[in-house]
Parts: C-alpha cells; structure tokens; sequence
C-alpha cells in the first residue's frame, strides 16, 4: 500500500515549498519557495532532514490531514500555531511520531502568517524545473501545481526514522522584530527627497491584500519625481515597488520576473522571513543599511542559523521542562497556570 | 550583425539588496542596448563564477542575482567590469522561430479592430504581421511571455484603454510598438488580440526545449488555417514543439 497523508481539508492557502525554482527566471518563471526559508530549515532539521526538503507551508490556518502510512515522524515551525493529534494538542518545534489512522488538525495561527511542517524522508512529489515549490499562479510544481484540497493524497518518500525526537528549545526559536533592513535601489532616484524620507521614517501597515507574490502596505505617500513608468526590467526577492498611487508594494517568493514601476529599495534577505510572518494589520518600518552592512548582515544571518539548526537536541527531561520555562510561558500568556501536558507552548513575543 | 559595442555603452551598477546587482546599460528600449545585455549575460554565464545563482536579461538591463556569502558584491562587480573592458568577441549563432498563428476570428478577436483603427483589411495587416523579423528582447511577465521588437510602425497600435482580466493562453498580441507571443496561460492585459499560436513557449513537461525562446533569438510567424491550426494544437499537447527552430549565424 502506497504510504500518504490524506488532505481531509486543505486550509487557507497550504501550498508545498522548498527553496524554490532557480535558473528559470530568464524564462519568465517565478522563483517561488518558502516564504520563510529559516522556519522550513528549522522543521525539516527536526525531523532529520536536509534544511531545503520539500515542506508544508500554511497561511494562518493549515490543513487537517490523515495519516495513510505505517508511521510517520512530523515537525512544525515558524508561526506557532496550534495543532492537534487525535485531539491532543503537540508543540512546534518538536517533533511528533504518528501512525495509520491519526488526524492531524490545524487551528489557527495566534500570530505570525506562516507554519512549516516538515516530514521525515520528504515527500514523494516529481520536481518540475529542478523545484517542488508551487507557484500556483502559473500552475506549476507542488502537488498539480495549487493549494491542498480536501481529497488529495500526499505521498510520503520513505518511512519514518526512528531515534529520539528532537526539539529546539524556546530560547532559540526567531522573533521577528526589529526593522526591516533594506538596501536603496535599483531607482531609488525616481523618487523626491520627500519622497525617500516618508519611506524610511514613518510606519507602514501590512495591508489584506497581501499574498505570496507580494506583500501591499499602506502609509503616507512616496512621491514620484517624475512619472512612475520605467522599462521593465528584473524583479527580486524583496523588492520594493511603488506605483502611481506612491504605496510600496514588496514583491515576494511568488513575484513575477520583470516589472515596469521603480523600485525603490530591496528588503535584504536576512530579514524576507520577518515579512513572510507580518500578518495583515500589523505595522512595520524600514530602515536603510549601506551594500557593505548588507553583506555583513547576510553572512551574520548564515551563521546565527547554523548556530541554531546545531542546538537541535533530543527532547530533554519533561519534569524539568513543566516547571520551569513551560510553565513560565504558559502563565505569561495565560495569567494562570495549566500546566497540561498537551498545551502547545507559546512564545508571548511573537 | 557584429557584437562591438559602441564604447558609450558602459555598465552602470545599481544596488538590488544583498543578493541582487542591476548592470544597466540604458534607459530606453534600443536593439544596441538589447544586444549589449545579452552579450554580457552570454559571457558571464560562460564564466560561471561560484555564487552567481541567476542571470535575468531584460530590455535595457541585467538583473544578477547572487550569495552574497559566497560571492562578494565587489568581487562580481569586478568581474562585470573585467569581461565588459575585454575586447568582445563575435556574437554566436541564434536560433530563428518560424512559429504558426491562426489569425483572427475566434483567434484574434481584435483584428477587425486593429485594421479599422490603421484603415487597413485584416488580410493586409496579417501580411504586414507576419511579414517581418521579430527580435525578442525580453522574456517576462509570465512563463514563456516573448516581448518582441521590430512590428512594422503601419501597425504600431495603442493598448486597450481597458485591460482584460484574462485572455486566452497562446494569444499573439500588439501593444504600442511591440508584438507578443503568449503563455501557455491566462494572463492580464491589455494588448490587442490578432491571433493564436498552437505552440506552447513553454512546457515544462517537454523534454526537449521547454523553452522556446531567449531573448536574442528572432521570430517569424506563419499564417495557417484553422484546420492546420487543429493538427497542429494536437501535436503540440502531445508535446511536440509545433514552431520550427532554424540556426542562423550571429
């Protein structure tokens, strides 16, 4: 019997992701992969795989799922949203065993955008164009190339490894905070000095339309200098677009290769996954760093999440974990004290 | 045609974040500045130095998009400049596309449009449309998108003051001065409809050329009839290429 988890429903907008589609570009294909890429890294390494296996990625409220395999080992990161097996709740970032017949039920996200949920061995999805990343807007990759659906079969890759489980300690797990980093450019001189200053030194709020391809914001106006019509030219990861109307628009995983309004600034890439996690209404600034202090950033970035992926280590004693950093997190939630062993542990900063 | 370039055409540098470099060439839409880009993303993708992950030609620019871990940006920004300031060799062979389009009709909904606007018949725009070489400057939008240059100015034609959300997949279309071949997908937009290619630019499923087209690369189309239309969609969903690729010399 083929091993799979069956999708009984698929969720806001559950999409497979990997690191996504890289040498097409020149082709007209988008890039996709994970919003979050360090979240993905941090699941698939829970669960003894590479960082860049293909995953699960789910916008606020992920899918429920059956299992349909002898045994299967899971793991979910970036936003922590509550999942339950069986009805029994189990944490992110550690990683759960299942067996044939249990269902798997995601509730939605209490903050932050995206959850990655990782399976031991990967699934068994043909790559197209080198990737398993979805861009549903072309109908390419992932599973037909769309978002889970209730009554798709997700075929599993191999059994589940057996050993401890892993986890990675509340401490370590990201925050997004702090700024948004970005490098002026590519047109940073289409727009006025009023222009520049509005975008670097007032807040801007994540607006509902905001999606894989591209994440629109409101606030004041950037001011064009003289028109807002250029020849197409290279869209990247982070980019930062401004139409006629003067709001950016950051043009994300999903983004199309070339486009015709000036970009003013790139968000740089140590800091994509903080906008992968700003859910609609929540606010943010910018704040501009040199091409050198961006350099520096990506390569400090590099290293913290090797540092982090290093200090997954097997679930360490639970007594000692109840009464003392979960308990502390759960009343700081809270106000009072569970102490259930099935709680989900949740971070009050995020 | 030669591949010297005309020593004013000297790269400008534009940030693009920590992993990302524009080499800009211009500002404006010209076949000198076009060649330019795609000699230079030629020669850099032939050097292949470690940490450059992509290479994105477009009309006017290059889009370099690189590890900044592995690949300084100064480190590929002296690369650029060393391949740009060493004496250009003679640009290679290209491919011409002969590339099959049912004009008009269902086809090309807009045809009767463009040919009243220019006082024209259908049949002499098509002949205008399919009588020239086009060159793609660019692949963008959407999978497979050709932008191409080179439509006879009789029938240079504004775009649809109101955009269509979705037209069809595989649509030949004008806009302004340019002329398109579409995805194998609905798409936005507001050129003028003429016709249908059978041809898919992109398949990721072929093995052979899943993609038709690079920029560089010129396109000639071919009128056929709605039945030959027919046969060929056939084959091009069995995954056969339909348009016919020639080699020709620089």
């Amino acid at each position: 019997m083929a091993e799979h988890l069956l999708v009984t429903d698929g969720g806001l907008f559950s999409t497979v992701q990997d690191l996504g589609r890289f040498g097409y570009q020149r082709f007209g294909i988008s890039a996709s992969g994970a919003m979050d890429a360090p979240a993905m890294g941090i699941a698939n390494t829970l669960v003894g795989n590479p960082a860049g296996t293909a995953v699960i990625e789910t916008t606020l409220k992920g899918p429920a799922l059956t299992v349909e395999a002898q045994a299967c080992r899971l793991a979910l990161a970036g936003a922590e949203a509550p999942i339950t097996v069986n009805g029994e709740a189990v944490s992110a970032y550690r990683a759960f065993d299942v067996k044939r017949g249990d269902r798997i039920v995601f509730g939605m996200a209490p903050s932050g955008m995206r959850s990655y949920l990782a399976i031991a061995g990967g699934l068994a999805l043909e790559p197209v164009l080198g990737s398993r990343s979805t861009h549903s807007r072309s109908g390419v990759g992932g599973l037909d190339g769309r978002q889970l659906a209730a009554g798709d079969r997700l075929d599993l890759s191999m059994p589940a490894p057996s050993g401890p489980g892993l986890e990675l300690a509340p401490d370590d797990r990201p925050k997004p905070d702090g700024a948004i980093r970005v490098l002026l450019g590519p047109q940073d001189d289409a727009f006025t000095p009023a222009g520049l200053e509005a975008f670097l030194t007032t807040p801007y709020v994540v607006s509902s339309r905001t999606d894989r391809m591209g994440c629109q914001l409101e606030g004041a106006v950037i001011e064009h200098k003289a028109g807002f019509n250029i020849v197409s030219d290279g869209i990247m990861n982070g980019s930062i677009q401004v139409p006629g109307h003067g709001r950016p628009i950051i043009l994300l995983a999903d983004r199309q290769t070339t486009g015709g309004y000036p970009k003013i600034a790139t968000v740089i890439g140590p800091d994509l996954w903080k906008l992968a996690q700003a859910r609609p209404g929540s606010s943010l600034r910018f704040a501009a760093v040199t091409a050198d202090e961006a350099e520096i950033a990506a390569a400090a970035h590099r290293r913290q999440l090797a540092d982090r992926l290093g200090r997954i280590a097997p679930v360490r004693d639970e007594t000692h974990r109840l009464t003392s950093e979960r308990l502390l997190g759960l009343n700081l939630i809270s106000g009072v004290y569970g102490g259930e062993e099935d709680i989900p542990l949740q971070s009050p900063q995020t | 045609m030669t591949s010297h370039h005309p020593a004013t055409l000297v790269p400008r540098f534009l940030n693009a974040g920590d992993g990302g470099l524009t080499v800009e060439f211009g500002s404006e839409i010209s076949e000198t500045v076009n060649i330019a880009v795609i000699a230079l993303g030629d020669r850099l993708a032939a050097r292949n130095p470690p940490g450059l992950l992509e290479i994105i030609p477009t009309y006017r620019s290059l889009l370099l998009l690189f590890d900044p871990v592995v690949l300084p940006r100064k480190t590929l920004m002296a690369e650029v400049e060393q391949l740009w300031s060493q004496p250009h060799a003679p640009a290679g062979r290209h491919t011409r596309w002969h590339v099959p389009v049912l004009y008009g009709g269902e086809a090309g909904i807009d045809l009767g449009v463009v040919a009243g606007l220019h006082g024209m018949t259908q049949d002499e725009v098509v002949a205008l449309h399919a009588g020239a070489d086009y060159r793609v400057y660019m692949i963008g939008f959407a999978p497979g998108f050709a932008y191409l240059g080179g439509l006879p100015a009789a029938i240079h034609t504004s775009r649809r003051t109101d955009p269509r959300m979705k037209i069809p997949s595989r649509s030949i279309s004008i806009g302004g001065q340019q002329t398109a071949v579409g995805p194998p997908l609905e798409i936005p937009s507001g050129w003028q409809l003429i016709g249908r290619t059978p041809a898919h630019s992109y398949d990721p499923t072929r093995t052979q050329r899943p993609f038709l087209f690079q920029p560089g690369d010129t396109i000639r189309f071919e009128p056929i009839s709605e039945s030959l239309y027919g046969q060929l969609r056939a084959a091009a969903l069995a995954g056969e290429l339909v348009a016919r690729p020639e080699d020709v010399d620089g």
